[in-house]
């Protein structure tokens, strides 16, 4: 345990692998609940487990505050992290380089593709309201954001992306039923290598089962899962589109 | 806690306000949509489904659109079909969707005899008049109680996990039980049917699935000797129907307001102004409590900039209402609790604005909603703002309490979330319960100069509206920063105008009855 990289949770003292775990439980607030509680914390791997607060929650259901030692390590040099690269800018920072960087609004098209009728993750990232305080793409001076909505089939993303001149394509994915989502995803990508389209634009997707490195792994430039924002969205394309060169002042392509 | 306002400065703001509903209302006058339409026939008795689950009301709406005789009215059309097949309303949808009869044939060129149509919707009024009877029997008006109403939402998708839900937050304490609506489902130009298992952060609004939870909310609410209510969205393109099927199986609060609509799901305004009167005469005649949406205007726009545009909003909600002869004691006027926890006297401005709404509108169970747009992942922090939000509930008397969750940023509630979201009310109400009244507001001090500011703002800004309209206002962008035009948005197909021979007795026979049996409310 001498070894900085061997990592545990931290109370008060290295090592000392302290956790809090509050959590549910279908069954009554009573002995047999508490001993349940105990249970369950046993089986996340925590020892001198310590239910510090049990209480009902109506009639069947019960909630549990439990403080324990987590007896597992993690190596920190084992752990392979696959990011977005530098901290997303926040909105001002972001139109601010949009004013400076290009000629022209940057137009961003999205939709929830194939049979997926949730917008709420395309909704999250583009609608004025954005979600969670976070504007999204549409509130956002030098940007133009196109939402197509749901069940938009991906050829029809790709001739409407087309028809407006599109910089950026956000697809989103909810439905992950069966993988659905990779089969959906795989068929836009092969679709734009068919079409010789894959460089005309930067693709990303989204969704709560998403992960940048998924995105990768499938041949998009970027993915965004729970957590993300229309900032996280717009800081990576705007960076990416600048390396592109697109739309760019030529005073900042000729340095 | 009390502000000194000017009362003529109040007089003028209500002034602007009723000037302001009163061009949409005289505008929107010669209009009709397909949703009031498909309202009469469910008001008629029409419910239920085809074999393909499209629901009869739209079924005999579609027919009457292709057949090109709409705009006459479905009470015109239903009149006529009813007079010469002697059919009840759904016989005669089945027969429009078996294709056996075409109700363009069963028309005249003159006004039907209503006397048939208004018997068949006399036996709905009937089934309505005895849920209100319940009602006005067991619930105690928010308003009326000393302390505020605590309102909770479920929202897993499935109606049966939701009662699960409900139900314990009942045990902890809740008094009010909202169940959030599916996704996308405001932009449905239909009201699907029957019990559903499956929704996303949210759970289909149908006339089933109100039937199932109002019955698990009153057997709760015997079990505790309290009366539980039942909260939907008579909202976006199917709004006067939700409230309809809301009437018929008793909700007891509808969040309805075309504002909302109109600035954050882009629905056509027109469509949506039309849709509003009927369903707030609906919900007037039927005793459902509003809920306004103008919490939303500050989760998109800085709730320290735009505080007045709140206040505007409230009074021209309060007179879209009073002309759909709504007392004040059902207009759940919204507001929230939004400004940035980085503010210095963040809580004085928050005391001052919720203080405002409180006089500007003494008799209305307002409805206050809890910091959302600065609420993080942080469910620690999220407890103490949550804290505060409470205590300026209690603190000037606001009525219909919407309680915040801790994980507000993460997921729809937990079970636990809500719990420990009621005992945090629950603490504030008791240690509060009298701070109210035991301090008194500085005079000229900073809580009063806010609401001062606020209210002048906000005056000012309904002067602008009185003079332009507001459907030009809406168009300019003036609430939430957010523009729309009269001509776009979802729904605008939906609106025709009618014809010289438009009628529609069940909205009058409603009207009539506000007027008559309530005439001190009004």
């Amino acid at each position: 345990m001498s070894n900085k990289k061997q990592v545990r949770p931290y109370g008060d003292t290295l090592h000392d692998g302290k956790v809090q775990v509050s959590f549910s439980l279908p069954v009554p607030c009573d002995a047999k609940g508490e001993a349940a509680a105990k249970a369950i914390a046993h089986a996340m791997h925590l020892v001198d487990v310590v239910v510090a607060e049990q209480r009902p929650l109506g009639k069947g259901y019960s909630f549990y505050i439990v403080y324990g030692t987590l007896t597992q390590t993690i190596d920190l040099e084992a752990l392979e992290v696959i990011d977005h690269g530098e901290t997303a800018m926040n909105k001002t920072d972001i139109e601010t380089y949009i004013r400076d960087t290009f000629v022209e609004p940057l137009v961003f098209i999205g939709a929830s593709t194939g049979t997926d009728a949730h917008t709420v993750g395309i909704d999250a990232i583009m609608n004025m309201k954005g979600i969670a305080g976070h504007y999204g793409l549409e509130r956002y001076a030098g940007i133009k954001a196109i939402n197509l909505g749901s069940q938009v089939d991906n050829e029809v993303l790709l001739d409407k992306a087309l028809e407006v001149g599109a910089d950026v394509i956000l697809i989103s994915q909810t439905v992950t039923q069966k993988d659905m989502h990779i089969r959906n995803l795989t068929a836009f990508v092969e679709l734009l290598e068919a079409e010789g389209l894959r460089d005309r634009f930067l693709v990303i997707i989204g969704g709560p089962r998403i992960s940048h490195a998924l995105a990768k792994e499938l041949g998009f430039d970027a993915g965004f899962g729970p957590g993300k924002f229309a900032f996280d969205v717009a800081s990576f394309a705007v960076k990416a589109l600048r390396e592109r060169g697109v739309k760019t002042h030529k005073m900042t392509t000729d340095k | 806690m009390y502000l000194n306002l000017d009362s003529r400065q109040i007089n003028r703001c209500r002034a602007a306000a009723r000037k302001i509903a009163e061009d949409v209302h005289h505008h929107l006058e010669q209009y009709s949509t397909v949703a009031v339409e498909r309202t009469v026939l469910r008001l008629l008795g029409i419910d239920g489904v085809n074999r393909f689950d499209v629901p009869y009301p739209n079924v005999v709406i579609d027919h009457l659109k292709a057949s090109g005789v709409l705009e006459k009215g479905a009470a015109f059309a239903m009149a006529h079909a009813m007079n010469t097949t002697r059919l009840t309303p759904q016989a005669i949808a089945e027969a429009v969707d078996a294709g056996t009869l075409d109700l363009s044939t069963c028309m005249t060129q003159s006004a039907p005899d209503m006397t048939r149509l208004l018997e068949a919707f006399a036996r709905v009024r009937a089934a309505i008049d005895k849920q209100s009877a319940y009602r006005r029997h067991h619930r105690i008006n928010p308003h009326d109680k000393p302390l505020p109403d605590k309102y909770v939402i479920v929202a897993t998708g499935d109606i049966y996990e939701d009662i699960e839900q409900a139900l314990s937050a009942v045990d902890n304490g809740a008094d009010i039980v909202a169940v959030i609506r599916t996704t996308g489902q405001s932009l449905l130009d239909y009201v699907p049917h029957g019990a559903t298992r499956e929704g996303f952060g949210g759970t289909t609004a149908t006339r089933e699935n109100f039937r199932l939870m109002r019955a698990a909310l009153d057997e709760a609410g015997t079990r505790h000797g309290r009366y539980i209510q039942l909260v939907n969205y008579a909202s976006g393109l199917c709004m006067p129907e939700i409230a309809a099927l809301g009437a018929l199986e008793r909700l007891d609060m509808m969040l309805n307001d075309s504002l909302y609509g109109i600035i954050f799901r882009d629905i056509n305004m027109q469509r949506t102004l039309i849709d509003q009167y009927f369903s707030r005469v609906l919900s007037a005649y039927a005793d459902i409590i509003i809920n306004t949406g103008e919490d939303n205007y500050l989760t998109t726009a800085d709730a320290y900039e735009h505080a007045h545009t709140v206040i505007a909003s409230q009074f021209i909600n309060e007179h879209f209402a009073l002309k759909a002869g709504m007392p004040s004691r059902l207009m759940g006027l919204g507001h929230a609790f939004e400004i940035d926890p980085a503010h210095p006297d963040s809580f004085l401005l928050e005391v001052a604005q919720a203080q405002l709404s409180r006089q500007l509108f003494p008799d209305a169970p307002l409805k206050y909603m809890p910091p959302t747009k600065h609420m993080k992942g942080d469910i620690f922090m999220g407890t103490v703002q949550n804290a505060l939000f409470n205590m300026v509930t209690v603190m000037t008397h606001q009525d219909i309490h919407l309680l915040g969750m801790m994980t507000e940023a993460i997921h729809t509630p937990f079970m636990s979330d809500r719990a420990l979201a009621l005992d945090n009310a629950a603490y504030v109400a008791r240690a509060m319960a009298s701070f109210g009244d035991a301090f008194e507001i500085k005079p000229g001090g900073l809580v009063e100069q806010r609401a001062q500011t606020v209210l002048n703002e906000a005056t000012a800004l309904l002067e602008v509206i009185e003079q332009e309209g507001l459907l030009a206002t809406l168009e300019k962008g003036r609430f939430a920063g957010i523009g729309r035009g009269r001509t776009q948005g979802k729904g605008l197909e939906g609106v025709f105008q009618k014809d010289a021979l438009y009628a529609n007795p069940v909205l009058d026979t409603m009207c009539t009855a506000l007027k008559e049996d309530r005439p001190d409310e009004q």
